[in-house]
C-alpha cells in the first residue's frame, strides 16, 4: 500500500548571503493513512521545516515528497496550492482562523476554494461543524469561542478539503488539558475512522498515549522512529516495559520526566 | 465566497476609520492643491476667458493682459474693414488708483468696454444692472473686494485718479490673481480713469463672423494692421497664464504645492492601505497554506483596496465640495472642474491599487513558516 505521504532523502538548507544553515539532512519518512505520528524534538531541530515541506509550502533543497504516490515536490508554483487544497489539511497552534468570519464561514472558505458554493457549501460546513461537535456555533465569531472550540473549527476547516494528510502544529499547546485531550481524540478518530494520516508536531507529552508512532528529530535528522507507544500503553505494560516507555519518552529533548510520563499513562486510561 | 475582504474592512471600525481618514485626507489634499492651481491659473486669464471676444489685438510684444501699451484708435477702423470681422470694440485693462472714503489709496485694474456691444463687460452681476453703467462715472466692483475698497453699498462715490466714481453694482467671484480688484466701467470713463488720450486704446476686441476661421482671420488682421500683435482669445489666455504662472514664480510655488499635495496624498494612501494589508498578513499566509492560489489572495486584497478607495473618494469629495464652496467667499479660488473630479476618482483607485500591489508582494513572499509560528 502506498504511504499517504512519503519523504525521501530530504535536505533543506537555508541560505542568506554567505551564511548557510542545514535545517534538514537526508530525512526519510513514510506516514500511512490511519496513522497518528508525533513529530517531537527540541526547538530548532527542523520539525517546522519538515512539516512545511510535507505540506508543500516550502521546497526542499534536495529529496522528494510523494503524496499517495504522486511526486509533489517537483510541482510548479501554480500547482502547489491545488496540491495543498486536495491533499493537505493544516491545524495550527494559534488556530489561524479568520477572525472576521464566523465559524461556518471559516469552513466555507475552504469549500469555496474547492468550488463548492452557496447552499451546498453551507450544508457541508454545517455537517463538518456537527462532526466536531459545534453545530450550534455556525454563526459565532472566533473571538466568542473557547480555545478548544476554535481548534475544533480549525479541524472542520482542515477536513473541508477532504485531505489525505492532516498536519497539526502544536494543536494542544494553547489549550487546557480537557480541551487538548478532546482535540487529540478527534484527530485520532479522523485517522482511525477516515483513514487519514495525521502528523502532529508537539512538545506535549500528554499526547503520547494517543499516538501510533513517535518520530524524534534533532539537528535536522531523525534520531528515533519509535513504534507505537499507543500500543505499548494499551498492553498495560509491566514495570520493566513501563520503564522502557519512560526511557523512550525521556529521549525527547526538553526533558520528559518519567513521572510525567507515568501521569500521561494514567491520563490515557 | 465568504465576504472576507468586506469583513476585514468593516470588522475593525477603528482600523476602518484610520484607513478612510487617510484616503479622505489624501483626496481633499490633492483636490485642494490642484484646485488651487487651476483656480489661480483661471484667475490670471479670467478677463480674457469671459470677455467673449474671438480675437484680441494688442500692442506689439504685449507680454500679458495687464501690460499693454496704448496705440491709436484708428486701428479699430482698419480692423472693422477686414473681411470676416463681425464687430470690434476698443478695450482697456490698466492699473489705476482708487481713493477710499477714509483717504486710503488702493491699486485697482480698470476694465473699460463698449457698453453698446454684448461682450467685454462684467459677468456674475449680483447687484445693479449692466445698463446702470451708462450713467456718468458709474463703476462696478466685485463683492470680494468691497471691503478692501471701502465700499459698503451701491451708490457710494469714490475717486479714481482724482476723478469721481460711483459704485452702481456688484459682481461676485471675479478675482484678480494679483489681488488688485477689477473695476468695470465704460470705455469712455476708463479713458479718464487711466489717463489715456481719447484717440488711444489698449486693445481691440474682435468678434468673428460665423464661419470665419479664427486663424485665417488672425493672419489677415496681422497682415493688414501694422504695429500690433494679434491673438486668438485662447492664445492670449495661454500667454497671460504662462506669464503669471511661470515667469513670475508665483505659479511655480502653487504648482509645486499641487505636486507635493499629490505626492503626500499618494504616500498617505499607500501607507494606509499597506498597513491594512499587513495587519492581515497572517491571514493571507493561512489562506495560502490552506490552498488558496495567489490570484485568490490578490482578489481579497484588491477588493479591500477598491472598497476603501470608493468610500474614501466619495467622503473625500463631499469634504472637498465644502472646502471649494467655502473658498468662493475667500480671496483664493479653488476650482473643481468635473475632469478633476473624475480624474481624482481614477487617481484614488490607482493609488489604492498600487499600494495594494506593493502589499500583495509582501503577502505573496511570506515566509511560509510564519503560519506555524504563534
Amino acid at each position: 500500500m502506498k504511504a499517504a505521504i512519503a519523504v525521501r532523502n530530504l535536505t533543506k538548507i537555508y541560505s542568506e548571503g554567505p551564511v548557510s544553515v542545514k535545517a534538514l539532512s537526508n530525512v526519510n519518512l513514510d506516514v500511512q493513512g490511519g496513522e497518528v505520528t508525533l513529530l517531537m524534538g527540541p526547538s530548532g531541530s527542523g520539525k517546522t521545516t519538515l512539516i512545511s515541506i510535507m505540506g508543500c509550502i516550502l521546497r526542499p533543497t534536495s529529496g522528494s515528497v510523494c503524496i499517495r504516490g504522486r511526486l509533489v515536490s517537483d510541482c510548479g508554483e501554480k500547482e502547489l496550492p491545488r496540491v495543498r487544497l486536495d491533499h493537505i489539511g493544516f491545524i495550527f497552534q494559534g488556530f489561524n482562523l479568520f477572525s472576521t468570519l464566523t465559524a461556518g464561514e471559516n469552513v466555507e472558505l475552504t469549500l469555496d476554494l474547492k468550488n463548492i458554493r452557496g447552499q451546498a457549501a453551507k450544508r457541508r460546513a454545517e455537517e463538518l461543524l456537527t462532526q466536531v461537535g459545534l453545530n450550534e456555533k455556525y454563526h459565532t465569531f472566533p473571538a466568542d469561542l473557547s480555545g478548544g472550540q476554535k481548534q475544533r473549527v480549525a479541524i472542520a476547516r482542515a477536513l473541508a478539503g477532504e485531505p489525505d494528510v492532516i498536519l497539526a502544529d502544536e494543536p494542544t499547546a494553547a489549550l487546557d488539558s480537557t480541551s487538548g485531550r478532546a482535540v487529540i481524540e478527534m484527530l485520532r478518530t479522523l485517522a482511525r475512522e477516515q483513514g487519514r494520516a495525521v502528523v502532529i508536531v508537539t512538545h506535549d507529552i500528554r499526547i503520547l498515549p494517543f499516538a501510533d508512532r513517535l518520530v524524534h528529530i534533532e539537528d535536522g535528522a531523525i534520531k528515533e522512529d519509535t513504534a507505537t507507544l499507543h500500543e505499548i500503553t494499551r498492553l498495560q505494560p509491566s514495570p520493566p516495559l513501563r520503564e522502557r516507555v519512560s526511557r523512550e519518552a525521556g529521549r525527547v529533548r526538553g526533558g520528559v520526566h518519567p513521572a510525567a510520563f507515568e501521569a500521561a499513562l494514567r491520563h490515557s486510561r | 465566497m465568504p465576504p472576507l475582504a468586506q469583513r476585514n474592512l468593516f470588522h475593525d471600525k477603528v482600523r476602518l476609520a484610520v484607513t478612510l481618514t487617510g484616503i479622505i485626507f489624501a483626496v481633499v489634499l490633492i483636490i485642494v492643491q490642484i484646485g488651487l492651481f487651476i483656480g489661480f491659473t483661471a484667475t490670471t486669464s479670467g478677463i480674457i476667458d469671459h470677455a467673449g471676444a474671438d480675437i484680441w489685438v494688442g500692442s506689439k510684444r504685449v507680454p500679458y493682459l495687464e501690460q499693454a501699451t496704448p496705440f491709436s484708435e484708428r486701428k479699430l477702423y482698419q480692423v472693422l474693414a477686414i473681411p470676416g470681422v463681425a464687430e470690434a470694440q476698443k478695450y482697456i485693462v490698466r492699473f489705476s488708483d482708487w481713493q477710499r472714503g477714509d483717504g486710503r489709496h488702493e491699486g485697482i485694474l480698470i476694465v473699460g468696454f463698449d457698453l453698446a456691444l454684448r461682450y467685454g463687460g462684467p459677468w456674475n452681476v449680483v447687484a445693479g444692472r449692466m445698463m446702470d453703467l451708462k450713467q456718468p462715472d458709474a463703476v462696478m466692483i466685485d463683492t470680494l473686494y468691497a471691503a478692501k475698497l471701502g465700499v459698503a453699498r451701491p451708490g457710494q462715490t469714490f475717486e479714481i485718479q482724482g476723478r469721481r466714481a460711483r459704485v452702481v453694482g456688484f459682481t461676485e467671484g471675479i478675482r484678480a490673481f494679483t489681488t488688485t480688484p477689477y473695476v468695470f466701467t465704460t470705455f469712455k470713463n476708463a479713458l479718464g480713469y487711466t489717463q489715456l488720450r481719447e484717440d488711444q486704446t489698449l486693445y481691440i476686441l474682435v468678434k468673428a463672423k460665423p464661419g470665419a476661421g479664427l486663424q485665417a482671420l488672425k493672419r489677415r488682421i496681422a497682415e493688414r494692421v501694422p504695429g500690433v500683435d494679434v491673438f486668438t482669445a485662447a492664445e492670449f489666455s495661454h500667454l497671460t497664464r504662462s506669464y503669471w504662472m511661470f515667469s513670475t514664480g508665483a505659479g511655480i510655488a502653487v504648482l509645486l504645492a499641487a505636486v507635493l499635495g499629490l505626492v503626500v496624498g499618494i504616500v498617505v494612501v499607500a501607507q494606509t492601505i499597506y498597513a491594512t494589508t499587513v495587519d492581515h498578513l497572517r491571514e493571507y499566509g493561512t489562506l495560502k497554506a490552506i490552498g488558496a492560489p495567489n490570484a485568490f489572495v490578490y482578489r481579497v486584497i484588491l477588493k479591500q483596496a477598491l472598497i476603501s478607495a470608493c468610500i474614501g473618494y466619495v467622503a473625500g469629495m463631499i469634504v472637498s465640495l465644502f472646502v471649494v464652496h467655502g473658498s468662493q467667499k475667500g480671496g483664493a479660488s479653488i476650482l473643481l472642474p468635473w475632469p478633476l473630479g473624475v480624474g481624482m476618482f481614477g487617481l484614488t483607485l490607482l493609488m489604492c491599487i498600487i499600494a495594494a500591489v506593493v502589499s500583495i508582494n509582501k503577502a505573496t513572499r511570506l515566509d511560509p513558516a510564519m503560519v506555524f509560528k504563534e
